[in-house]
Order: C-alpha cells, then sequence, then structure tokens
C-alpha cells in the first residue's frame, strides 16, 4: 500500500520509511508561524515552559498582520508583546510594518516556505502552502509555543481525498471558483482531519496564485491541508523567490484515497458561497434575482495577490463603483502593492472610486477597515461568511472571486464581467 | 480522571469559532474578559445562564474555522466542564485538548441530549449518561497520545513534565 504525497512528507519529517492514515506520529518542524492575535497567545503558553528560549530563530516567522497598523491600544500593546519576544528571541523572520504582509501572501514570496516542508502556523489559512508542495497546516497557540521550543509537533497521519483537475478555465474562472465549487460539492466539513490532494493536468493551467487561492481554502473544507505537484511553474516560482532547497515528493502510483473526484476546470463559472457558510454556493446563473450590496472588499489571503488585482483593474478600467458602493482593495504585502502601483493598478482601482489600503487582514475577521452595519451586505473575496464574520450579526457576506467582486462593485448587485 | 456534571447548552451543525470568539474582542487573550463574550453571536443569553460545570452539546464539525485558541479558552473560563459533539474541527479539536478542556465526539449523545438536560460524563470510560432522560452513550475512547496530554492537564504541562 502506497503513501499519499502528504504521508511522504510526514513520514521523511518523522524519520519513518511508512506511515499510514490515522498513526500518531511526531514530526521535525521546518517553519512555525505566528501573528499578532495568536503569538501573544504562544508567548504566554511559552512562558510556562521549562525552555530556554526558541528551537531555531531562523525557523520561526512573527507577522503582525491581523490588527495592524494598530487598530487600538489592546491591539497594541498585543503587537508590542510580539516585537519584544522577537528582538528577545532574535527572531529573523518578524516582519515590522513597511515590511510585513498578509502572512500567507508573505511568507511564499519571501521564500520562507518550499516544497517539501512541514510547517504549522497558529492561523488556520496556514495550509496555503501546500500551493508549493509543501505541508502546511493550521494550529492554535499552544501548538505554536511548543513548536518554537521544541521544533516539533504531533500529528495525526491524514487520510486522503484526490481531486484530479482536468481542462483549462473559462475566461473570468480563476481559483477562487474552482476550490468555492469544490467546498459547495463536498461541504464545509467534508475533508474533515484529511489532506486534500490536487493531481491532473489542469492543473498546468492554474497560475501559482490560482493555487495558492485553492490550497489556502482547504481549510473551509475542513481539511488539514491542501497540496500541489511540484511542476515546472512551481519550481520557477521557488527559484525566483528563495535560496532554499527544496524536496520533491510525489505520490505513490497505489496511495490510499478515501474518495476521487474529478473536476473539469473548462465547465466551472463563476460562484458565489452564500451566507453563511462557504458551502451555500451558487453560480451566477442560478442567481435569479437581484441581490444588492453596500460594500466590495477585495483582498485578503485568499485573494489579495497580484493575479488578483490585475484582475479586478481588468474589470474597472474605464468604470467607475456604483453610487453609494463602498470599494476596499487590499493588497496583501508591499510587494503587491508596489507592482500594482508600478503596473498603474492602483491609478485604475482610484479613478474608479475605490480605496487602497496597506496590507492588512482588517475586514476579512471584522477587525477593522470596513466592518458592515445590520442588514448590510457585501461581496467578498475572503474566506469565510459566518454570522457576524465581517461586522454586525445581521449583516451578509457573499464569497466571490476578484472578478465578481470588481463586477459587482461596478453595478450595486452581484455581477459577472460579463454582465457589464 | 474526573467526571463533569452539568445542565446542557444544546447547538448544530458548523459552529465556527468566530461566534464562539467573535474577533472583535481577540484584541484581548485575558481568558475572563474572552469568557464574557463567550457564544455571543450564536447565544446571547450563554454568558447570563452558564454556570460553572454546565456542558454544551453540538452536532458536526464544532469549532470550525479560524484557529482562535481564544474560543476553547473562553468556553473554558465561562465555567464548562466538557463539549459533547457529534464531530469537531480538527483544530479545535488539537487546541481544546492541548489547553486541558475535555471534549468527546459521539454522534449518540448528539442526537439523544437536548438543551435543558442534565448530563454527566466519565472521562476514564467515555461514558456519557443523559441523566433527564436515563439514557446513556459511549463516546470515543482518546488514543493513549492524547490520554497523556489530557491527565496533565495541557500540552505545556505535558512537555514539562516530560
Amino acid at each position: 500500500m502506497g503513501m499519499t504525497m502528504t504521508q511522504k512528507i510526514l513520514a521523511a519529517h518523522a524519520g519513518l520509511d511508512k506511515v499510514e492514515a490515522g498513526q500518531l506520529i511526531e514530526a521535525d518542524l521546518d517553519l512555525v508561524l505566528g501573528n499578532d492575535i495568536t503569538s501573544p497567545v504562544a508567548i504566554k503558553e511559552m512562558d510556562k515552559m521549562k525552555v530556554n528560549g526558541v528551537f531555531d530563530k531562523d525557523k520561526i516567522a512573527l507577522v503582525p498582520d491581523h490588527f495592524v497598523p494598530n487598530k487600538d491600544i489592546k491591539s497594541a500593546e498585543h503587537c508590542k508583546c510580539v516585537r519584544e519576544f522577537a528582538i528577545k528571541n532574535e527572531i529573523t523572520n518578524y516582519f515590522e510594518v513597511g515590511e510585513m504582509g498578509i502572512e500567507h501572501a508573505l511568507l511564499p514570496e519571501k521564500g520562507l516556505t518550499v516544497a517539501g516542508d512541514v510547517i504549522i502556523g497558529a492561523d488556520s489559512h496556514t495550509c496555503t502552502y501546500g500551493a508549493l508542495g509543501a505541508f502546511s497546516t493550521g494550529v492554535g497557540s499552544t501548538d505554536m509555543a511548543a513548536g518554537m521550543a521544541t521544533g516539533k509537533a504531533w500529528f495525526k497521519v491524514p487520510g486522503a481525498i484526490k481531486f484530479n483537475l482536468v481542462g483549462k478555465p473559462k475566461e473570468w474562472v480563476s481559483g477562487k471558483d474552482v476550490i468555492l465549487h469544490i467546498i459547495g460539492m463536498i461541504g464545509v466539513d467534508g475533508a474533515l482531519y484529511k489532506s486534500m490532494e490536487f493531481t491532473g493536468e489542469g492543473i498546468q493551467n492554474l497560475s501559482m496564485d490560482d493555487r495558492f487561492t485553492i490550497a489556502n481554502m482547504a481549510i473551509e473544507a475542513g481539511g488539514k491541508n491542501g497540496i500541489f505537484p511540484v511542476d515546472d511553474l512551481a519550481k520557477a516560482y521557488m527559484k525566483e523567490h528563495s535560496t532554499r532547497n527544496y524536496t520533491v515528493y510525489e505520490a505513490d502510483e497505489d496511495a490510499v484515497y478515501d474518495e476521487e473526484y474529478t473536476i473539469d476546470l473548462s465547465a466551472l463559472e463563476s460562484t458565489v458561497a452564500f451566507p453563511h457558510l462557504p458551502e451555500n454556493t451558487k453560480t451566477l446563473s442560478e442567481i435569479k434575482q437581484d441581490i444588492t450590496i453596500d460594500q466590495v472588499v477585495i483582498g485578503s489571503c485568499t485573494n489579495g495577490r497580484l493575479d488578483d488585482l490585475r484582475i479586478a483593474a481588468k474589470v474597472l478600467k474605464g468604470r467607475h463603483v456604483a453610487k453609494g458602493m463602498r470599494c476596499i482593495i487590499i493588497p496583501a504585502t508591499q510587494a503587491v502593492y508596489l507592482s500594482a502601483m508600478e503596473e498603474g493598478l492602483l491609478k485604475t482601482f482610484i479613478e474608479a472610486g475605490a480605496i487602497v489600503s496597506t496590507p492588512t487582514c482588517g475586514p476579512c475577521l471584522g477587525g477593522y477597515m470596513g466592518i458592515l452595519a445590520e442588514g448590510e451586505r457585501c461581496v467578498s473575496t475572503t474566506n469565510r461568511n459566518f454570522v457576524g464574520r465581517m461586522g454586525h450579526v445581521d449583516s451578509e457576506i457573499y464569497l466571490a472571486s476578484p472578478a465578481v467582486a470588481a463586477a459587482s462593485a461596478v453595478t450595486g448587485k452581484i455581477s459577472g464581467p460579463e454582465q457589464l | 480522571m474526573k467526571k463533569a456534571n452539568g445542565t446542557v447548552f444544546k447547538y448544530g451543525d458548523n459552529v465556527d469559532t468566530d461566534v464562539i470568539i467573535p474577533a472583535r474582542y481577540l484584541n484581548s487573550s485575558d481568558p475572563a474578559e474572552l469568557a464574557e463574550h463567550c457564544m455571543e453571536d450564536i447565544d446571547k443569553d450563554f454568558i447570563k445562564k452558564v454556570k460553572k460545570g454546565d456542558i454544551i452539546v453540538a452536532d458536526k464539525n464544532f469549532g470550525c474555522g479560524s484557529s482562535r485558541e481564544h474560543a476553547p479558552i473562553a468556553i473554558k473560563a465561562a465555567g464548562v466542564s466538557c463539549v459533547i459533539a457529534e464531530t469537531f474541527a480538527r483544530i479545535f479539536y488539537r487546541n481544546a485538548i492541548n489547553i486541558g478542556l475535555p471534549i468527546i465526539e459521539c454522534a449518540d449523545a448528539a442526537k439523544g441530549i437536548e438543551a435543558g438536560d442534565e448530563v454527566e460524563v466519565d472521562f476514564d470510560s467515555g461514558i456519557i449518561t443523559n441523566v433527564t432522560k436515563g439514557t446513556t452513550f459511549k463516546g470515543q475512547a482518546f488514543p493513549e497520545f492524547m490520554q497523556k496530554i489530557i491527565a496533565a492537564e495541557g500540552l505545556v504541562n505535558y512537555i514539562n513534565n516530560k
């Protein structure tokens, strides 16, 4: 019985020739990540441990991104706690405002995550790095503390679901539509405790930014991780961004999968997740009535990368957002921001009546920078549309691609670029 | 190991960590302060009614979404002695064990227990007794490794004791 790609990475990091689903292992970690919300709790827990400092100052990344630039005094205190810890422990990869970006966009861009790694992060969207062929998964603060102290974490080896992607997506259909389609199909607990293994010739038709978006939302199907094979595009990305050596793992021919799905990318349409779960999906053509909206957010660890902003700009170019619409665009990192400026995307956004913010998770989790009032509706490229996620418990979030979000900002109702 | 005994608060599928502790309160990491807002966006009255030792029972995928450990911390600090669910989201499951909040997966109990029932849980045997209805259920036992973490009341003590 063979191993999946995920199982091979875990076996190698546990010093074992072979692992199987359900087995409990202890694995060596290549990177431990935390942000301004989860790290203070981890630092407090680490203080209780009888250890002298961190296991490796180069293998910890601290990225204040959720409530920065500090939204209030309490957030400022949290950031101060993280900053002081980083200085005291000489953490190499601490990213201050000005250098920081949204963690899951920033770390691959900085070359800190590569194929074959085992990565834990005290943030559920840590699964993003599976796009590069790494095993990466979200944990809580205590796991982060133990990881920082010991360089190890315990895992239950996951079973797997295989998604065989074939065909080429139509114009305006992107990674977001692929993953929303999948979550709509299997549900928000469809991959509970399992790895989501993407494979198939269709992957060559997905950009790296598409793959980051897909891996990012594996958690929204309950998945432990999402993972892609390492092809030439992924290798070129790592060559451009990283000086680290990477290891390519491939699933065995006889690897065991609990379920297998084939998804024809050419048959997918723009997809929207209705309140209040990411599994409540409809294609644009299935939406029969007008759904008027008050706000659009384009950004986040899911869709704040350069490809996403390019698509939004293509839609907004020469157009203007609807009267009364707040359109908030958040480049995920400083590098994305700079490229967007150099390419003229920011000019397009501002001329269209949108605003552009410094990198922050801000509105995605109802932190700040775009909180919704009672009864308001938002089309957002973020990842969760739970009750109260972006503000008032009686507000509504519709998750969509950058193309649909931008088009909806123009019309004031849920729309696709084809409808402009 | 200890037992839990309390009155049940009952919820449905996919109770996410955003409704357990909304992000607007995550500028604090103080357990007592987090507890004041526990379950606020799904059950405004929870924190007014909950008594020390009470039990949360839910259906599928309890604790899905954000990895915030503040969620099990808030539940524990609110006085809840145990969470029983048909299934838990995996990060919540880890977090609960790591901070020493007892949790048990049991589909039959999730179906056979209603809000307001008095329930007793024996962590050694995994037996869940609905005292009000006179029924019993067998929860899924933890692997030995996790039992050790739970017995140490969390991962920090477990590592310190090693």
